[in-house]
């Protein structure tokens, strides 16, 4: 308000710059929110502070600031279930905790029900979710229609809407803001942010990683810590093992922004499609990913149309509107649809990845037991079941169907 | 948007009309595999960023597998083989 009135000449830059030290207790390779995440609760809940966060573009401009902005944690099993229940917990006071409005807006996440199989697996879902102490509950069709008069609830729609599941807690967040507020608290806790940094290298000696080749110099570090998402193998194959992950193209736009006309947040099932309106007007919509493995951060029109066409069947009113944007973000997609997080074959780096579709909803608790994991070399209880030795030892978390969309 | 032609039915596809089938050449390994191989061969996966060796199926055409050398980054595709055909380019990573 202050600099309302001062040309807004007085504003600072949210965090440092500095350049890279010659050593730090512990590098993070990835500047997205779960690596920002994880450098701010080293220092808040660990008291690490020597900390650098490495990134080799800037901040926000990954999958922090290309998703749909979408949070929830209805998921299925209680390992997962606690997981993203704790994300969505620190989110809701993420605002104070670090001092940044990050806009959070439960408005209510709905998945439609189209039939009765998935009326089915919505009750199961819901009995599961309750028996984790997970709210969520199934509305009816006339409930569907009050909350979301726009939606096509003709009879005779390709899909026609039996019901809905609906998390009332489940809502948006301003992404960017998640990135930001992190960055600026974890830097003003002493942990140095370093844009445009790209990891060219990693020099090993006896299993362990002693320095890091970046595009700014090399770096000698006691940890590492890794959250680099779509590029997670690219950093494994650095460090000498490879992933059960590979790397997709996800897609989303937004219209042109328009009055608030679409409240709540809604997927279909039948589609893939999820839409919902930012507090800016627009309507944001997303849905399958490409099944072709893919690095190149661009959408393509297919997906475009088939998203489209599918939004316009379920709201017909929307065909008024254009598109303003269209991007894409490279997700790491791993068999169980569950995140990998925890020890790697090299004894001192420490893995964050795999989340998927749905890496923003986690950021909180995927900063916590990353911070855990690199703090006290030891897996973070809420994370020893999500270990990459899970593949080895066959105890895999198959969260395919709570990841909404399909892999 | 990848388009490629089906190196036995000789039409364009899109890749809406194929289906894409993972690396190609991931060998099963033998009985006598050890779990970590075993772990290896199902999950673990190179996921080149760069060149790819991958194989495709000509779904809503011949119905043929197929593979192919495809730069993950422009999508450019190098090589399109019939299945018993040996690849000329090497995958990032491998």
């Amino acid at each position: 308000m202050r600099e309302a009135w001062r040309n807004n000449a007085g504003w600072r830059p949210a965090w440092r710059e500095p350049s890279l030290k010659a050593y730090y207790d512990v590098v993070i390779i990835g500047g997205g929110g779960h690596g920002l995440a994880t450098a701010y609760y080293l220092a808040k809940n660990h008291g690490v502070t020597n900390v650098a966060v490495i990134e080799k573009g800037w901040i926000g401009g990954g999958n922090t600031g290309r998703n749909t902005t979408v949070v929830r944690s209805d998921y299925l099993f209680p390992e997962s279930a606690a997981l993203y229940d704790l994300a969505l917990r620190l989110y809701e006071s993420a605002s104070e905790d670090l001092n940044f409005n990050i806009m959070l807006s439960q408005r209510g996440y709905m998945t439609l029900i189209h039939n009765h199989h998935q009326l089915e697996s919505a009750r199961h879902k819901v009995n599961w979710m309750a028996c984790n102490g997970v709210e969520g509950e199934i509305i009816d069709r006339d409930e569907v229609g009050r909350m979301v008069p726009l939606l096509n609830m003709s009879e005779s729609a390709r899909n026609p809407v039996l019901g809905a599941f609906l998390q009332r807690r489940g809502g948006t967040i301003r992404h960017d803001a998640v990135a930001w507020g992190y960055a600026r608290a974890a830097s003003d806790l002493g942990v140095d942010i370093v844009q445009n940094c790209e990891v060219l290298g990693l020099e090993k000696t006896n299993n362990r990683i002693t320095s890091i080749v970046t595009s700014k110099g090399s770096v000698s570090c006691g940890t590492v810590g890794m959250a680099v998402a779509g590029h997670s193998s690219v950093i494994a194959q650095m460090a000498g093992f490879r992933l059960p992950v590979t790397s997709h193209c996800l897609q989303a736009m937004v219209s042109e922004p328009v009055r608030a006309i679409h409240h709540h947040m809604v997927l279909s099932p039948a589609t893939g499609v999820y839409i919902n309106q930012t507090q800016k007007g627009e309507l944001v919509m997303g849905s399958v990913l490409d099944l072709y493995t893919s690095y190149g951060q661009r959408g393509t029109f297919c997906t475009i149309e088939k998203t489209i066409t599918s939004v316009v069947e379920m709201f017909p009113v929307f065909a008024q509107l254009r598109l303003m944007r269209h991007w894409a973000g490279i997700v790491d997609v791993v068999p169980d649809s569950s995140p990998i997080l925890g020890p790697t074959p090299v004894e001192n780096l420490h893995i964050n990845c795999g989340w998927g579709t749905g890496g923003f909803k986690a950021i909180p608790a995927g900063g916590t037991i990353l911070a855990h994991s690199l703090a006290t070399g030891i897996p973070h209880p809420l994370g020893q079941k999500f270990g990459l030795d899970r593949f080895r030892s066959n105890r895999l978390v198959d969260e395919g169907a709570a990841s909404g969309i399909a892999h | 948007m990848i388009v490629l032609r089906c190196p036995y039915c000789s039409e364009l596809r899109t890749e809406e009309e194929l289906t894409y089938g993972g690396e190609a050449g991931i060998e099963r390994p033998p009985e006598t595999a050890s779990d970590e191989q075993w772990t290896d061969y199902l999950f673990m996966r190179t996921n080149p960023k760069g060149l790819s060796r991958e194989q495709w199926c000509c779904t809503a055409g011949c119905g043929q597998w197929f593979k192919v050398a495809r730069h993950t980054v422009t999508h450019e595709v190098v090589e399109i083989l019939r299945y018993d055909e040996a690849f000329n380019t090497t995958m990032v990573g491998a």
